[in-house]
């Protein structure tokens, strides 16, 4: 597997450590209360087909990631700099 | 026998027998031209096999290599080099290949059909393990590992390129040729010794030159070009995502030249082109297995490129128009063609041999080679005399790598076989015999085109030149098995034959995936390469149904057998984990610490001096340095980060659970990290070097694990600081200074005396050693007034050695690991023993630092009910009753009076020591409601090391618990 | 009063050479690293183009005294103070070596899972990638020379892994 990370180009998959899923950037307050912590923390969608995931580009440029990718075809779609991405 | 004398020879053994070879030719070669018939017994019935074919494709001649360390089991004898000095032996055979005790399971062979060991080893349970499975496993496999660590090289390696041709045959040639010429950075790879394919082994004219000197030419081209690799002996073993692709590399000499034996290749291509070919399968007809039983192609492969008769009296057999191509080949190279049998009424060939047509060979014999054959035609019977049978089945288009991302490949009426899905593989064509064009011009056709379209979708042109050859239609009529008494083998390397496949349809296995389970056809080594679909075919015949509907065939990388050790490649011995030495390394060796791991740094446990004989009475004094007079120790492990920005502090409120806003430059604060989750992560002292510069300590262990965590909440939860974060663990060599002579011993290393009132218990600030610019920390992981000095790395061996000599100067020396450990359990500090992952800040008593009046990473997960309260298994010290009672980590703690199991379970140990200071032995652990249960007095239990104690729960904090020592 | 002995993290362990390839320890006067904070990357290139000749280069990039060494941190080969960037010495915290020689190539594709040939990776080309198990920066000096850097601490292990691959490569002849 190869990832295309907007600093480095595209790399092999050794270079990467993955975080799960893409929802964790948006972090809830203080005081949204417990469902939605719960939600936040521990409740995973397991799509077969797209999923959006964090990733950290460790063995190479340090930048996290927001990976698009297809869980069936292991297509890539697209690679972006977590601290691009809208929230 | 040879066809003429060699120039060149060899001498290489089979078991123990001199053989001489040909440089260049594989064993198998050798062997036949050494009238070697018998070269393995087969797998479960251990049945005399021969050779089959003459490529990787090989299902019986799998023999060992060499022996001790360098001994290699199940290599096939056909893609095997000669080499001056090689042994080779046979296998699963014993005492010997002719005389096989083991062969008695092919007279019980009626009760050990497909299902037999499920159905027979079911009762009683334990019997399969001490009995059934033993000897099972004796009496069946393949050969048998040395036991001996191997002690050759492997490697891996990294290639990239624009295309990668998978295969050197016509159609590979031509699309390297294609996609070269049009300036394409391409890698070519073929798994033979030399390239070129069919055209080494045909006797055809490409070009109108004989085909082996049209490859001669193309190679020459192709080498020419800066832009080509040629990579021969190298099997492209599996295709895997964007592009990526295993290659499996043999290295010419290997061993005897010093070399690496074998190199695994990632290759990644833009763009791939399968040239892979096609493989010939078998026709499944009564004790087709003997040895002499070959297949056609690699009877003409043998005659054509390695100038050797497999036999004197050839029969050809098959059902196809390309069956004839053999018998012309023998006649052309003198060698006698006892007969062609073809399947087909209709089928014409002509040639000096007796032709018979509408006909099967119904049986064998021969004891350990074929002496002679059965036919039955329209007429009767008919024996003929005759030591090798050439046997084509028609040919099977080698698809596999288009099924490792999940393809199907597609039945082909005309073909009667599987041709490549397109697509399958993302970025990957296919070209010639793979994709089911047979004749020699279309696969240089096919090669051509398909390479131009690839470079054209990369943006270059290319010209399609393709040279004239033969160009005849492949003509077959399917024929699978052939009815007769006596099995039909269709997996010789699972010894799988008709009847398995029929009993599994029987018994309603009638899926590819149940009958390959039910019988273990296809999951022998070559991975059913051959025998998938003669299987397939038998059992759609079983069924009442037709192939496609019965299903298809698919195969998993590798496409042949990998080496465990070619995997592991550059991780054997140091390569296995990079190891990480402090400054203070051979300082700590020189005094002969055992140093142990941490991680992957390496720390010394202790300083043994003469006279001791037990790591203890070294870890006792060493703890006595400390508490009495003055301790060195090498804290450069612990991570260290340096945090700068305006945004600086922000970042360390929010992922501490205590305030650093409110620090003061100069100072040190102890904090406490939580994960979101609300579970500890780590804990450390960080240092506010100026108004928007810090300097955070993490645990040696969560070195890697928080600065990965500080980078994700700047990048990803709170891009909104302006802050960075760059490691300096490496930067600096940081040494603990500790005990009551700390601060006398350090000014005898700093430029500049410093003072208690200057340099109070967490102070922290810039310092000069030796004219060196150094840091200072007042800081304390041993409970006494202590300090951590940190110098540029550079000098960290040499401020190492001047501190220990300065501390035995007074008393004190050097401490390690395990004394280090004693100081913190004595004064409750807390490691990852502790903070596990399972632990809350309320479980380790620090609840309170979790700040109220700001949110951080955690906050909101830590106050969920269920990690607060009572029920909560809660840090705790643990005392014995004396220096006979030692403590065990691990163990599990229960009321008084309670059975020890698992549902009585309060608790458990973290962390143990015996305390010279205390004059007992000291626990750390969790136990329920545990802060409201000092001083009662419960039950320690390790099962597994077979310990019970008493112990009084108390305070963590078991020395000095208001702190004065380290303040003072 | 200390007298403190400065050591080299390669002390001791080079030269090295195996067949063609040799490697050398290359001791840098100083490196600084230098993460410019928001809005400060213009001002903190120009700063350092007066300073030590050189801007903050492209991502994967060395030009003069400066390289890229990863997201949002560039390394100056020098001590150098600039405002606006969070500016650490790294002079002690990095083995780094020089591995030269004909099939350089060959050793480091034993290695390294980036492309590093010639024709894609030319002399200045910086990459942030792993050999074997350590992170490194590769960059390359020359047509057949490339820079190694390491953290200290790891410089047996890098030395290590280079000797086997140069092993293997020399074998070949
Ligand atoms: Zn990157």
């Amino acid at each position: 597997m190869r990832i295309d990370c907007p600093n480095c180009g595209e790399r092999d998959r050794r270079e990467f450590y993955y975080q799960g899923d893409a929802v964790v950037l948006n972090r809830p307050s203080e005081d949204a209360g417990a469902q939605a912590w719960d939600d936040y923390l521990h409740n995973r969608a397991n799509p077969a087909g797209e999923t959006r995931d964090l990733w950290f580009h460790e063995g190479g440029c340090r930048a996290w990631l927001v990976v698009e990718r297809n869980t069936m075809t292991h297509a890539v779609h697209a690679a972006t700099l977590a601290e691009k991405v809208k929230r | 026998m040879r066809l003429a004398t060699p120039e060149k020879t060899v001498t290489f053994t089979f078991d123990g027998q001199r053989i001489k070879g040909v440089p260049g030719e594989p064993v198998s070669a050798a062997l036949l031209a050494a009238g070697i018939k018998l070269v393995a017994r087969s797998f479960k019935y251990h049945r005399p096999r021969g050779i089959m074919s003459a490529g990787s494709e090989e299902q019986n001649a799998l023999v060992t290599v060499g022996r001790g360390t360098a001994q290699e089991p199940n290599v096939r004898a056909t893609t095997l080099e000669v080499s001056e000095g090689l042994e080779v032996f046979s296998q699963n055979a014993w005492p010997s290949l002719k005389h096989d005790v083991m062969a008695v399971n092919d007279l019980v062979s009626p009760f050990l059909a497909a299902g037999f060991y499920y159905k027979t080893f079911m009762w009683p349970r334990s019997f399969w393990e001490k009995l059934y499975e033993p000897i099972i496993r004796r009496a069946a496999g393949l050969g048998a590992l040395s036991g001996e660590s191997n002690q050759d090289t492997y490697e891996k390696a990294f290639a990239f390129c624009d295309v990668l041709v998978i295969g050197a045959g016509p159609a590979g040639l031509m699309a390297a040729l294609t996609a070269g010429r049009a300036g394409a950075d391409v890698v070519l790879a073929d798994e033979d010794t030399a390239m070129g394919g069919r055209l080494l082994r045909e006797r055809e004219d490409v070009d109108g030159k004989p085909a082996a000197d049209w490859v001669v030419e193309a190679l020459a081209e192709l080498e020419a070009m800066p832009n080509v690799r040629l990579m021969t002996r190298t099997t492209v073993t599996g295709a895997y995502d964007q592009g990526t692709y295993g290659a499996l590399g043999r290295i010419a000499g290997g061993r005897a030249a010093g070399k690496p034996l074998e190199c695994f290749w990632r290759i990644v291509a833009k763009r791939a082109v399968l040239c892979a070919g096609a493989l010939e399968r078998p026709i499944a007809f009564p004790n087709n297995d003997r040895p002499g039983v070959m297949l056609a192609s690699g009877v003409r492969a043998y005659v054509n490129r390695w100038g050797v008769a497999p036999g004197k009296a050839v029969a050809v057999f098959g059902n196809n128009d390309d069956a004839h191509r053999t018998a012309r080949d023998l006649a052309a190279a003198g060698v006698k063609v006892a007969a062609v049998i073809d399947s087909r009424d209709d089928a014409k060939v002509e040639g000096d041999f007796p032709l018979y047509t509408g006909a099967e060979v119904i049986a064998t014999k021969g004891r350990h080679a074929l002496e002679s054959i059965t036919i039955k035609t329209g007429n009767g019977t008919r024996v003929i005399r005759c030591d090798c049978l050439a046997v084509s089945g028609g040919w099977n288009p080698t698809v596999h790598l288009t099924c490792h991302m999940n393809g199907r490949p597609t039945w082909d009426v005309g073909i009667a076989s599987f041709v490549p899905t397109p697509e399958s593989i993302p970025g990957m064509v296919t070209a010639g015999a793979c994709n089911g064009a047979f004749s020699t011009a279309a696969c240089l056709n096919e090669g051509a085109e398909v390479a131009a379209g690839v470079v054209a979708d990369l943006g270059l042109a290319a010209e399609i030149k393709t040279p004239s050859a033969d160009d005849a239609a492949y003509a077959i009529q399917p024929l699978w098995a052939v009815e007769g008494k006596g099995r039909k083998w269709i997996d010789f390397q699972n010894d799988v034959h008709v009847k398995d496949v029929r009993l599994a349809a029987q018994e309603n296995f009638r899926s590819v995936e149940h009958m390959k389970r039910y019988t273990t056809q296809g999951m022998a080594p070559d991975q059913g390469k051959s025998s998938n679909v003669v299987a397939l075919a038998v059992l759609a015949d079983a069924t009442g149904r037709g192939i496609p509907e019965t299903g298809t065939t698919t195969f998993r990388p590798p496409y042949v057998p990998v080496s465990i050790a070619v995997m592991g490649a550059g991780s054997q011995g140091k390569g296995f984990a990079p190891e990480r030495f402090t400054t203070s390394h051979s300082a700590s060796v020189d005094r002969g610490a055992p140093m142990i791991e941490a991680g992957l740094w390496y720390r010394p446990s202790y300083f043994p001096k003469e006279g001791e004989s037990h790591w203890r009475q070294s870890c006792d004094r060493e703890v006595g340095y400390v508490r009495e007079a003055v301790g060195i120790c090498d804290v450069s492990t612990l991570g260290k980060i340096d945090i700068q920005g305006p945004d600086a502090a922000a970042l360390l409120d929010f992922v501490y659970t205590n305030g650093f806003s409110t620090l003061k430059v100069g100072r040190v604060r102890y904090g406490l990290m939580l994960r979101e989750d609300g579970h500890v992560m780590d804990d450390g002292t960080t240092a506010r070097l100026g108004e928007t510069h810090f300097v955070m300590t993490t645990t040696t262990a969560a070195a890697g694990l928080v600065m990965r965590h500080l980078e994700y909440v700047l990048q990803a939860i709170r891009p909104d600081l302006d802050a960075q974060v760059i490691s300096v663990t490496e930067q600096w060599a940081q040494f603990a200074v500790a005990g009551p002579k700390s601060r006398e011993l350090l000014n005898t290393v700093l430029d500049q005396p410093i003072t208690d009132e200057d340099w109070p218990f967490m102070a922290c600030g810039a310092v000069s050693v030796g004219g060196v610019a150094g840091r200072l920390f007042r800081i304390s992981f041993s409970g006494e007034h202590a300090y951590e000095v940190a110098v540029p790395s550079r000098y960290g061996e040499s401020l190492f050695r001047q501190l220990v000599a300065q501390a035995e100067v007074m008393g004190g020396g050097p401490y390690g690991m395990e004394a280090l450990n004693v100081l913190r359990i004595e004064k409750g500090f807390i490691t990852h023993a502790e903070i596990h992952g399972r632990t809350t800040a309320f479980d380790i008593g620090m609840e309170r630092m979790v700040s109220a009046k700001k949110d951080c990473i955690g906050k909101a997960a830590a106050a969920r009910p269920g990690l607060l309260g009572e029920s909560r298994q809660q840090l705790v010290g643990l005392k014995s009753k004396g220096v006979d009672h030692a403590l065990s980590a691990g163990a599990h703690l229960f009321d008084k009076g309670a059975s020890h199991s698992r549902v009585n379970s309060k608790g458990y140990v973290t962390s143990v020591c015996y305390s010279p200071t205390i004059g007992t032995h000291l626990g750390l652990g969790f136990l329920e409601n545990g802060r409201a249960r000092h001083g009662e007095v419960i039950v320690l239990r390790d099962h597994l090391r077979n310990i019970t104690e008493e112990v009084e729960v108390c305070d963590p904090v078991f020395f000095d618990q208001d702190g004065g020592r380290a303040r003072g | 009063m200390a007298s403190l002995i400065a050591l080299t993290p390669c002390a001791g362990l080079l030269p090295l050479t195996i067949g063609a390839i040799t490697v050398t320890e290359v001791v840098p006067q100083a490196l600084t690293s230098v993460a410019p904070f928001k809005g400060h990357k213009k001002a903190v290139s120009e700063a350092l183009k007066a300073k030590v000749g050189a801007g903050l280069p492209a991502l994967n990039r060395r030009s003069g005294a400066v390289t890229w060494f990863g997201h949002g941190v560039w390394m100056v080969a020098g001590a150098v103070s600039v405002e606006g960037a969070a500016v650490t010495d790294q002079s002690d915290a990095w083995a780094v070596v020089e591995i030269k020689g004909a099939g350089v190539e060959d050793v480091l594709a034993r290695l390294v899972p980036v492309d590093l040939r010639a024709s894609v990776f030319k002399k200045g080309h910086v990459a942030k990638t792993m050999l074997a198990h350590l992170s490194v920066t590769v960059v390359r000096t020359g047509a057949d020379s490339f820079e190694i850097t390491t953290m200290r601490s790891m410089s047996k292990t890098l030395l290590h892994d280079l000797e086997v691959a140069m092993r293997g490569v020399a074998a070949r002849g």
